[in-house]
């Protein structure tokens, strides 16, 4: 039992250093940059219009690496919704609510394969998500390799439809512009919310958090470990395909090069909120601040204005360097105790 | 109990040196910039956000070297420069983010040609304008974009065609058979050029032999060429859609055994008059190369200048583009009574280039 406190309290930790490094960020970004507009109520809102797709995606790919796996597959995965999507409506005269039904058959099917293959086959999850990734950038092609533009008027709507808030800021020219987001970010936060509870509250959850801490015990424990693992997948390829579709609603087309590296983001987001690639260790709730400090930083590069935007990735590098190390530290110390 | 309390306390150290270093960082490069914001806030300092595609190719390298030259701090403007890594969605933020930060002006050089319906109605309920550069944008609403700067593939098409149709005449050849290396489908400067050899083949009467996508990369180019090569030899024109794929063209051609030039087996055409291009000009390997002038920098000024003044932009504002042969075989063409002048490749022109 004592030993369990601990576990918990060393997670809060990271969490709490997550959580501050991103206010700390966000705040002198606000000070630094306050007459670029970095201050204004938009420019947090930013960032959950870009990162919407993003958001949810990391969701899933937590739940996988709390169970002790991994998915590189996510990528690819919006790739081929949003042509999916693309194609089905402006090709083949489709209606957006089945584009949506489309979007989460991908990701059910993504989920299902990948979960049986890592769950039943024991398969490395590296390699079987390598060769979704694969695939679905591959299948992207094969459908068009043709950038598709999405026109089609419920689409549209949805995607361009501005949820005003009723704050907002003036302009230099004194017309008051009100905050806005899209459904998009209602959409992913709601999903955030479930997750949430579906990794706190439910025998899923903690089986989840069971497994990947130590598959050997859990099944001592009695749990399902393979139905655990496949259920987990099933949940990241709906995610995936969800997140997907959000991700198409910010872009509106579809394109074999698109979210390229989006796989990437995700695991750093949920490595940056605290989430172990060893399995076991993380929370949703860090993640989202992962999603954030990611789009943070890639916002405090753009308003500089002069650095080459490779800096992202080089600052993203340094963070995640530090998070491991931290992480690391903690396992050792929580070990010697 | 008390490891743990030192664990803490270096972690929360770490990370406070790490957010100090982050603040420090940002704070170091952009006080300047917050000085700069407020002695220009009275004065009329113009600021363009400019959302560049990448640093893939040396023609992207040259068109970013032109924006900042232009949009200098010397000329009055400040200009906020974003490269997309070839990402569109890291485009969207980015004219997010100029939105936020109140430019005056965003400049586009899409990723993509589609999807940018949202963000670009976001810019227009802020009042931004904005100008496109190098592609088009496909949106439902053409008044999400004031104007569009760039090349005129089709011309450039139909000019290498003249080229090639005076260039036959003057050295008597009579048949030309001709491989043609198209660009990645669906980009504008495919379609373009595409367009101007197919209508320049019905009307003189021209044999397309075979016509495959080399993509615009060297690698794809040798591989469409080498096939082609293969399947016929009567090839005597190789009509490449940029200069990568002429280099993959022309290495194939010299691996089967064949030779390009003036005096050759084959004569390669290619667009676009990268620095390797024009000095494959010289050489002869490529015969004519069609610039596609990556210097979209004054042309955008012209039109930031014109809107200060209230004045209304065309859509469609082209850059003018010469073109580049070996030899002096032909002095100028003529495309719809227009007439342009084709320069003969020295050394001097060469060195002359600023890209």
């Amino acid at each position: 039992m004592g030993k369990n406190k601990r576990k918990i309290s060393g997670t809060g930790f990271l969490l709490l250093i997550t959580v501050i490094l991103f206010a700390v960020m966000y705040a002198a970004g606000m000070i630094v940059f306050s007459d670029k507009g970095f201050a204004k109520p938009q420019m947090f809102f930013n960032l959950f219009i870009t990162n919407a797709g993003l958001l949810v995606i990391s969701m899933g790919l937590t739940v996988v690496m709390i169970s002790g796996g991994i998915d590189i597959s996510v990528g690819s995965v919006t790739a081929l919704v949003c042509m999916a999507a693309a194609y089905s409506m402006e090709n083949m005269g489709m209606s957006a609510y089945t584009a949506v039904v489309i979007a989460l058959g991908i990701g059910v099917a993504y989920g299902l394969v990948q979960g049986l293959l890592v769950a039943y086959l024991e398969i490395q999850p590296f390699i079987v998500t390598l060769a979704g990734l694969f695939f679905g950038r591959g299948m992207t092609a094969v459908i068009s390799k043709e950038m598709i533009s999405i026109k089609n008027e419920t689409f549209l709507a949805w995607a361009n439809y501005k949820i005003y808030l009723p704050i907002g800021s003036y302009s230099r020219r004194g017309k008051f512009l009100p905050a806005y987001i899209y459904p998009t970010v209602v959409i992913a936060l709601i999903i955030v919310v479930i997750i949430i509870l579906v990794m706190k509250f439910t025998k899923f959850g903690r089986s989840v958090y069971a497994v990947g801490g130590n598959a050997q015990s859990a099944m001592m424990m009695g749990l399902d470990v393979k139905k655990t693992k496949l259920k987990a997948y099933i949940l990241d390829g709906v995610l995936a395909g969800c997140g997907g579709f959000l991700f198409c609603l910010n872009s509106c087309a579809g394109f074999v090069e698109q979210a390229k590296g989006l796989e990437m983001d995700a695991i750093s987001s949920a490595v940056i909120g605290g989430t172990l690639l060893s399995g076991g260790v993380g929370t949703p709730f860090g993640t989202i601040f992962g999603v954030l400090i990611k789009g943070t930083i890639s916002s405090l590069i753009t308003t500089q204005g002069t650095l080459s935007s490779w800096w992202v990735r080089i600052v993203l590098s340094a963070l995640l360097c530090f998070f491991i190390v931290l992480q690391s530290v903690l396992g050792n110390l929580k070990k010697k105790n | 109990m008390k490891r743990k309390l030192i664990a803490a306390l270096m972690a929360t150290a770490m990370t406070a040196a790490l957010a100090v270093g982050c603040g420090g960082n940002g704070g170091g490069s952009s006080s300047e910039g917050s000085d700069e914001g407020s002695k220009e806030g009275g004065s009329d300092v113009i600021t363009v956000g400019f959302a560049q595609v990448g640093a893939e190719s040396d023609w992207r390298t040259a068109n970013s070297e032109s924006m900042k030259e232009t949009f200098s701090e010397a000329n009055g403007y400040e200009l906020i420069f974003d490269d997309a890594q070839q990402k569109q969605e890291n485009q969207i933020t980015a004219i997010r983010n100029f939105i936020q930060q109140e430019v005056d002006y965003i400049v586009l050089a899409p990723v993509t040609e589609t999807g940018w319906d949202t963000v670009l109605q976001e810019a227009k309920d802020a009042d931004i304008p904005v100008i496109t550069v190098d592609r088009m944008v496909d949106v439902s609403d053409d008044s999400l974009f004031v104007s569009y700067v760039g090349g005129n593939f089709q011309l450039e098409g139909a000019k290498a065609c003249e080229w090639l149709k005076a260039y036959a005449d003057a050295k008597g050849l009579k048949e030309l058979n001709i491989a043609h290396i198209q660009g990645t489908i669906g980009a504008s400067a495919q379609i373009g050029r595409t367009e101007g050899l197919e209508n320049a083949a019905k009307e003189y009467g021209w044999n397309i032999v075979a016509q495959q996508t080399g993509e615009f990369t060297q690698a794809k180019g040798q591989e469409v060429m080498e096939s082609m090569l293969k399947q016929h030899d009567n090839i005597n024109v190789v009509y490449c859609e940029n200069d990568n794929e002429a280099f993959g063209a022309i290495d194939a051609i010299k691996a089967a055994g064949k030779t390009v030039g003036p005096d050759g087996d084959i004569l390669v055409i290619s667009f676009d008059t990268v620095k390797a291009g024009i000095e494959a000009t010289l050489s002869g390997d490529i015969i004519c190369n069609v610039e596609c002038n990556p210097l979209h920098g004054p042309r955008v000024a012209e039109l930031i200048k014109k809107l200060e003044a209230g004045e209304e932009l065309e859509k469609i504002a082209y850059v003018d583009e010469g073109i580049y042969a070996h030899g002096a075989d032909v002095a100028k063409v003529t495309v719809d009574g227009t007439d342009y002048e084709v320069t003969e490749v020295t050394q001097e022109v060469i060195d002359g280039r600023k890209y």
